[in-house]
């Protein structure tokens, strides 16, 4: 069925023109983009949203205003495998946001259980060896309005994700720099931001000493070539590849090496999730046992599609899309006309490397009528997705078998 | 809904600014457009749930849960987040979310 010989990597362009693009609709502007002040549906109940445009943002799906939660609108992860730093999902906790950084007066403090307590400039960081790599970050509530039964939280469809080339400082050099003591167990870090009310639990969160050394662990001052825009934790942000943006502390400017587990809330109560395989309990139930969340589930997404479009029967139609895993790297992607009976490979694009989006295409023919089209990838150690929806109390770790409806006519 | 939608139009009028001045990066959020239904209770919702978050994190929420889900919600926020929450507010409050945001199916 899918043709794989002759596949051309398509440009924008070509899409627009051709058959499919249906399903943005009245979302796209004159000039072909989302506009501010527009509303966007997410296809769930209650699901409308306005588009608001932030600083150093374009205009983004407004989950919450304050503290500000923006999602990436769908489409754009249509556009390539980097998402552009204007586009990238904001997410805070906390209202006591910081609005205004002097790049020059800020300092990375690093205390706790170490020999050597650092107080770093931005230029200090800058002058140590850098590395830099491409990953995912996303928001372990990503998908959360698609639970059913639904769950509390911020009600995101599935843009909180994004995928940017990183370049910093390994935590493990800062680390080695600092000079841990025996009987460090935990890395400890917070970020400028900080609650409205003296008695909420400010925001910080911990790596085991193991993960915090593992030379790829990142305090990253670089987003795809440029400064981190503020809102996405200028000037200095954790990046912990693989792992849910939990962990990805923002405004980063203080690490304390500890000899306990942090048992704040934000380690203790919230981001757990069941501790068994799925990570899932039966739907509307609460889990007996919990563990922090930690590494992303592997998903694939269509994303020239829409949910809804029309699209032309009995001729070859282009699929393409995107997948991503925990930091193994996508070994395959395969997509499904026929209700997930039956299997076609897709095409993978550029590794990126492990951490990042995998792009890949794929052709089908379909049959006149309403159909459905499928996508799952498989990991290298052999994980893959779900055909029904697994469920946990927070809404955490979705990674079903994404399904576009569509009509072939 | 249309309130949202006016709104949306007037932040793009008075805009958003991201300045660099000598070094240091400034930014200026857009205005708060959601607000809470009028109604019974409004105002303690008002004062109480509105002083660390806006109304969006309350809007947004699915439409079908009832009191249970809208109680153990202002319950969370005064025993996790500390909000100052009086006892005889909490029912009130929680009555308030479940008639405008809620199901009243039990």
């Amino acid at each position: 069925m899918a043709d794989r010989g002759g596949i051309r990597w398509m440009a924008r362009r070509d899409f627009i023109r051709g058959a499919g693009a249906v399903g943005i609709g009245s979302l796209v502007g004159a000039a072909g983009g989302l506009m501010a002040g527009q509303t966007t549906v997410l296809p769930v109940g209650n699901g409308d949203r306005p588009l608001v445009q932030y600083p150093q943002k374009r205009p983004l799906i407004l989950q919450t205003s304050r503290p500000p939660q923006l999602e990436t609108p769908f489409q754009m992860f249509d556009e390539g495998a980097i998402t552009p730093n204007d586009a990238f999902f904001v997410r805070y906790h906390l209202a006591g946001i910081p609005t205004e950084v002097d790049p020059d007066a800020f300092r990375l403090s690093v205390k706790g259980k170490v020999n050597k307590p650092l107080d770093l400039s931005l230029d200090d960081l800058r002058k140590l060896e850098p590395i830099e790599y491409v990953a995912v970050n996303q928001c372990s509530g990503n998908s959360r309005a698609f639970s059913n039964p639904r769950v509390a939280g911020g009600q995101l469809g599935n843009g909180a994700m994004g995928n940017a080339r990183w370049r910093g400082v390994s935590l493990k050099t800062v680390l080695e720099l600092a000079g841990l003591q025996a009987g460090a167990r935990q890395v400890r870090f917070d970020g400028m931001d900080g609650p409205v009310l003296p008695g909420t639990p400010d925001f910080a969160k911990a790596l085991d000493v193991d993960h915090a050394n593992d030379g790829e662990v990142m305090l990253a001052y670089s987003m795809n070539d440029a400064d981190l825009p503020l809102l996405n934790g200028y000037p200095l942000r954790l990046v912990v590849p693989g792992y849910f943006g939990t962990y990805w502390v923002k405004h980063l400017n203080e690490i304390t090496v500890l000899d306990t587990v942090l048992d704040n809330f934000w380690m203790a109560t919230a981001y757990r999730i069941p501790d068994n395989p799925c990570a899932c309990v039966v739907p509307g139930s609460a889990a007996k046992k919990t563990v922090p969340i930690a590494r992303f589930p592997v998903r694939s997404f269509i994303t020239n599609v829409q949910e809804g479009a029309t699209v032309r029967a009995g001729r070859s139609v282009l699929l393409r899309g995107i997948a991503f895993d925990g930091g193994y790297g996508i070994r395959a992607v395969d997509v499904s006309i026929t209700g997930g009976r039956t299997w076609s490979p897709a095409e993978l694009g550029k590794d990126l490397g492990k951490y990042s989006f995998r792009q890949w295409q794929a052709r089908v023919v379909l049959p006149k009528g309403p159909q459905t089209l499928q996508v799952r990838a498989m990991n290298a150690i052999g994980q893959s997705q779900p055909l029904d929806p697994l469920w946990n109390p927070a809404g955490y770790m979705r990674n079903v078998v994404e399904t576009t409806h569509v009509m072939a006519a | 809904m249309n309130q949202i939608r006016v709104l949306g139009l007037v932040m793009i009028a008075v805009g958003m600014s991201a300045a660099v001045l000598a070094g240091t990066l400034k930014i200026e959020l857009p205005q708060e457009t959601a607000s809470l239904l009028p109604g019974p209770g409004a105002d303690l919702a008002n004062g109480q749930c509105l002083t660390c978050h806006s109304a969006d994190y309350i809007t947004t929420q699915p439409r079908d849960k009832p009191l249970a889900f809208w109680k153990a919600e202002v319950e969370k926020m005064r025993k996790v987040y500390a909000a100052p929450v009086p006892d005889d507010q909490i029912q009130a409050i929680a009555e308030y979310l479940t008639r405008s945001y809620g199901s009243t199916n039990p």
